[in-house]
């Protein structure tokens, strides 16, 4: 990687796990998502078993949603997003390394504590596994997507709701498979691998489609 | 916005743009700098690096500093340093700047390691300035560059406008103070009904 690429990298890094960065927020919210669930459905841990990779999955995408209205907004405030564009440096580059930096700081906590939490929802080894890499290799679409919405709503006050409502529908994809090759690793007949590898798939799209729609929604937010 | 603007720059030259409030010297210096697309007319840097668009050439000093109260005063500096890539034109001899050097020029070498949160709305205008010295680029953008300045940092500013202008760049600034700057050239803007000329250009 050049050393433009590295210093953008660390310093999103830096700024996500100093203070006011939203780092830390994600997994308390995760985790509070996931616990409250068994106080709802009540005290059947067959059930929580078999609903529990769900609940992880849908608690491990309302965390990545809450963080990302930031992504883009706190450098478009102090007037760093207009510098970067005049950087000289290509913008899909520098969306995808922001969302390589954010999904660090915010993404992998998730995938690291899914497994703590699995606990919780009385799923059993195997499926904690399945799930936790399940969560390992979906989680980044689930950022490159929901940077497309952060970059749209880029210059609205109140642009976290209106994100979420952009981003949901285009991250069903992402947690029907996800969700499906948990579910496939504990049922035997079904193949773990099929969709498990399309889960791949849509994570390298969204690395692909992600940063060209989000730099193309930031250039024109910035008039 | 605008109607009949027209002027050229040459190297070494500043221009300074007037105008009352709410005229557009902000929006013509962001039209300038890439950030706001032209409905009709051309933006045109000669002698620039080739495949290049004009923005790349330009260090835009706006209203907000770019600084993340997070890190500290050096990181700012050492990230704009990697991430902004420099130019480097004929007929502009300006070296870059290391980045405790330019914050030592700047009167806030002794803030290096705080956390930008702890400087004052000044001195995060000058860490902003430092920018302009450790990546070379020929063409300055400065709006009001004198605002939340003292004194002592205003002296500074000119003497490092000076030195840009002599070093064969160009400046040009939307201020209401007086700049003691070598070479000027004044465009004063002006609302299209209450005179005949929209645009009046004078040389100094």
């Amino acid at each position: 990687m050049s050393p433009w690429a590295i210093a953008l990298f660390q310093r999103d890094l830096r700024l996500s796990v100093r203070v006011g960065g939203s780092a830390l927020v994600g997994v308390l919210f995760f985790l509070a998502v996931v616990t409250v669930i068994p106080f709802g459905v009540g005290p059947d841990l067959n059930l929580l078993s078999r609903i529990g990779p769900a609940i992880l999955w849908i608690g491990a995408l309302l965390a990545t949603l809450l963080g990302l209205d930031r992504l883009f907004q706190a450098d478009r405030d102090d007037g760093t997003l207009d510098l970067m564009l005049m950087a000289g440096r290509p913008l899909e580059l520098v969306v995808l390394i922001k969302c390589l930096a954010h999904w660090v700081a915010t993404g992998l906590p998730l995938v690291a504590a899914a497994p703590l939490l699995a606990v919780f929802l009385n799923i059993d080894p195997l499926a904690m596994g399945a799930v936790t890499l399940t969560l390992l290799v979906g989680t980044p679409a689930l950022t490159l997507i929901g940077a497309i919405g952060a970059a749209l709503t880029v210059s609205l006050r109140r642009g976290g709701l209106l994100l979420a409502v952009l981003v949901v529908p285009l991250a069903i994809p992402v947690l029907i498979f996800g969700v499906s090759s948990a579910d496939a690793a504990i049922h035997d007949p079904v193949p773990f691998l099929t969709p498990f590898l399309i889960l791949c798939a849509l994570s390298l799209i969204a690395a692909v489609i992600g940063p060209i729609a989000s730099a193309a929604a930031l250039r024109f937010a910035t008039d | 916005m605008f109607e009949d603007l027209s002027f050229s720059l040459e190297g070494g030259c500043a221009l300074v743009v007037t105008g009352a409030n709410g005229i557009g010297k902000s929006s013509l210096l962001r039209t300038l700098a890439g950030l706001v697309p032209l409905a009709h007319g051309s933006i045109r840097l000669e002698g620039g690096v080739p495949d290049t668009p004009p923005e790349e050439h330009i260090h835009y000093f706006g209203h907000q500093d770019a600084v993340k109260p997070a890190l500290s005063a050096l990181e700012n500096l050492r990230f704009w340093q990697s991430f902004s890539a420099a130019a480097h034109v004929s007929g502009f001899s300006d070296g870059p700047v290391k980045p405790l050097e330019a914050l030592d020029i700047l009167g806030i070498g002794h803030t290096a390691q705080l956390p930008a949160a702890f400087l004052s709305a000044g001195q995060k205008r000058r860490l902003s300035l430092c920018r302009l010295l450790v990546t070379p680029r020929p063409i300055w953008l400065m709006d009001e560059p004198t605002a939340a300045l003292d004194r002592v940092s205003e002296t500074q500013l000119l003497n490092l406008m000076n030195t840009h202008l002599a070093a064969g760049g160009l400046i040009v600034t939307a201020t209401h103070a007086d700049l003691a700057l070598e070479k000027t050239l004044i465009l004063h803007l002006q609302t299209g009904d209450t005179a005949d000329l929209p645009l009046e250009e004078a040389m100094q």
